[in-house]
């Protein structure tokens, strides 16, 4: 039997489908479409909603294969990877995409060497190949300096993980349909040798990588105390606000603000960074934004080469005068006119 | 307990060169260290022999100056060290690489822990704990920040993720790898110095492990780097100087004008 079809490994929390499984639909329709074959979307979990189900039709998957069972309900290695391998020898795939998530991560390089496959990491760029039809994959590496093309020519499926936030979710068409299957878990699924025994939850998660705009500052932000011009600008763009490494490096904002590639990915739909060089590590977090405008007193700095808009001046004179015409301009109080 | 510790050797800095004919590092002229986030795996497991006694032996898979990486982790205190080091094994995907680092876990003989850094920083996948788990048919425990207890055979243990972590329990073996606040990695003393430069290392190629010699290095590899390229990111940047008040002001006006036209405010 030959390989065919394009999966994306879904994911679910307390049985509600969680977003990286959207932004995995964007990536799968594109190489479906392009390959001219099925997008499924396949998803392990415990009583998973019916509608987030649908959704995922409704967002591109032609098919929904959820497996369930009570020993599903969390990620565990040995139980995943059974039902995975299970699936995977039974339907025959051609390609495999997952998220860069803890739980992708662990499952799928566990998968790729019992199923014999190659698998390519964190992935920014996935492409089918005109002549041979085999899936390109572009990923950063070595402390992203450089991009490499990976391509695995003949072993399948071609498995590959995709950094969660460098795509938007996949558009939602209502009442588009597809096949939902729901499957009971192997039953003959071995003993977990790992248990989950607590969750303990984190106490300061904030909303960076939800937020639509982000404001970021970097260096030239110059100390903690002159922050305030950076919230005051992030405030009136109603954005969350990122750092750079070299920010969080200095305790100035704490490390869930840090932006690049040892810290988040956000791809919001307008990013102003403010005293941010445009190291490549940084872009690497930041790149993907709809709209980038900076500010830096350098008309040489990198984060030139990637913004739309640029200023080249001083962000202690350029974001305070913003703020006050965002103000104005949006008619809220603080702007142009009233006190500052 | 008997704990496995695999370290990879990398570049130094993050000037590294590739060939870009066989999208493979070019090593030379470049200094070479242990993989910075080995070292919290290597603290962890020291530690652990400090409170439960046995033996720590740290592998290497790579070229043989990475025998100066091994001899480095018996410094901190490391018992014993084996490198994995033949032609055959150059060039190898991840897939490759954890076949031939199982292979070698499997010939050191009875082990509770294989401890793993997070990832490497120069091929940056962090594939091969996971992989080394499945070849040798363990479960895996990723981004382990804590190790609670260890006793009767079972392993406790925080796991980092997305939105907090998890408290795991993992029957022993196992295979386990660790984030950086598992540990504080200590320095060399110089008698660890002394005693690691003076240690025998064994070198295992290709016929000191049970492995078949079709699944090593390239060949035994499904994934190939078919290109290497910098990344290019330009886009066309309309920029304004804002020198003074008045060029301060236009450009602000400019920005808002730009945000209402692509309608983001
Ligand atoms: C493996 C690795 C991983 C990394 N991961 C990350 C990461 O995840 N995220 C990250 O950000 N970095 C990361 N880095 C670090 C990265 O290389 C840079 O050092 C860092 O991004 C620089 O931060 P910066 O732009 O704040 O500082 P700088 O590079 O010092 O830039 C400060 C900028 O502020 C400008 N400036 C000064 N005064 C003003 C003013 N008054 N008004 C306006 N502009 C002003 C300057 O012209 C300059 O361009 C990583 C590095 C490595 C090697
Ligand atoms: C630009 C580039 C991109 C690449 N992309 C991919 C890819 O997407 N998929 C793929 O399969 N291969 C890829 N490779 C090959 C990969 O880098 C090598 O297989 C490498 O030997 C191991 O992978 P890693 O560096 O990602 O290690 P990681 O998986 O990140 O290492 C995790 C841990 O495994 C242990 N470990 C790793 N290597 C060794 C070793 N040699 N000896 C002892 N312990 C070790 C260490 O504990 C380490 O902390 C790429 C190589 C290059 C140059």
């Amino acid at each position: 039997m030959q390989h065919s079809g394009v999966w994306i490994l879904a994911e679910q929390q307390g049985g509600r489908v969680q977003r990286i499984s959207h932004e995995l639909l964007t990536r799968g329709r594109a190489l479906a479409d392009k390959r001219g074959c099925e997008l499924a979307a396949v998803i392990f979990g415990n009583r998973i909603d019916d509608a987030d189900l649908a959704e995922l039709l409704e967002r591109g998957a032609d098919r929904v294969i959820a497996m369930e069972s009570p020993r599903l309900e969390h990620f565990l290695i040995e139980p995943y990877a059974a039902c995975l391998l299970k699936l995977l020898a039974d339907r025959r795939p051609e390609i495999v995409i997952a998220g860069a998530t803890t739980t992708g991560r662990t499952l799928m390089p566990y998968v790729a060497i019992l199923a014999h496959a190659g698998l390519t990491a964190d992935c920014t760029e996935l492409d089918i190949e005109e002549k041979t039809g085999n899936l390109l994959q572009t990923r950063p590496a070595i402390g992203g300096n450089i991009l490499a093309t990976i391509k695995t020519p003949r072993h399948r499926p071609q498995m590959a993980t995709v950094r969660p936030r460098s795509t938007r979710p996949a558009d939602r068409t209502p009442g588009r349909v597809g096949e939902i299957e729901r499957l009971a878990a192997p039953a003959d699924l071995p003993p977990s040798r790992v248990r989950r025994v607590d969750f303990v939850p984190n106490a300061d998660e904030h909303g960076l990588q939800d937020a639509d705009a982000v404001v970021a500052v970097g260096r030239g932000i110059k100390k903690a105390d002159n922050l305030p011009v950076a919230r005051k600008l992030a405030d009136a763009l109603g954005a969350a606000l990122g750092a750079t490494r070299d920010v969080v490096d200095r305790g100035w904002l704490s490390y869930p603000h840090q932006i690049g590639l040892s810290g988040k990915t956000v791809t919001p739909r307008l990013y102003v960074a403010l005293g941010v060089s445009g190291s490549i590590q940084h872009l690497a977090g930041m790149q993907t934004a709809e709209t980038i405008v900076a500010v830096n007193t350098d008309p040489d700095a990198q984060i030139f080469r990637v913004a739309d808009v640029g200023i080249v001046g001083s962000l202690f004179d350029v974001a305070p005068a913003l703020t006050v015409k965002l103000r104005a301009a949006q008619g809220k109080p603080g702007g142009e006119g009233t006190e500052r | 307990m008997r704990i496995v510790v695999p370290i990879k050797q990398v570049p130094e800095t993050n000037a590294v060169r590739m060939d870009e004919a066989t999208g493979t590092m070019i090593r030379e002229g470049v200094e070479a260290i242990i993989n910075p986030l080995d070292l919290y795996a290597i603290e962890a497991a020291i530690r652990l022999r400090e409170s439960h006694g046995g033996e720590v032996t740290a592998v290497s898979m790579g070229p043989p100056k990475a025998m100066t990486a091994l001899r480095e982790a018996m410094a901190m205190g490391c018992d014993t060290a084996v490198l994995l080091s033949d032609k055959a094994f150059a060039g190898s995907d991840t897939w490759a690489t954890s076949y031939v680092l199982s292979a070698a876990v499997r010939r050191l003989g009875e082990f509770d822990l294989v401890l793993c850094g997070e990832r490497a920083t120069d091929g940056d996948t962090g594939q091969v704990g996971p992989g080394i788990a499945a070849f040798l048919g363990l479960p895996v425990v990723s981004y382990v920040s804590r190790i609670e207890s260890v006793s009767d055979g079972r392993c406790r243990m925080h796991r980092l993720v997305e939105d907090g972590y998890e408290v795991l329990e993992a029957d022993l073996p196992c295979v386990l790898t660790v984030v950086k606040e598992i540990s504080d990695p200590r320095l060399p003393t110089l008698r660890g110095k002394q005693k690691a430069k003076r240690a025998d290392v064994p070198v295992w190629t290709m016929g000191d492990l049970d492995v078949e010699p079709s699944k090593l290095g390239l060949e035994g590899s499904p994934t190939r780097v078919v290109k290497i390229f910098r990344p290019s990111v330009a886009r066309k940047c309309e920029k304004l100087v804002a020198a003074d008040e008045t060029s301060v002001a236009l450009a602000a006006d400019r920005v808002v004008e730009f945000l209402q036209t692509r309608e983001l405010i």
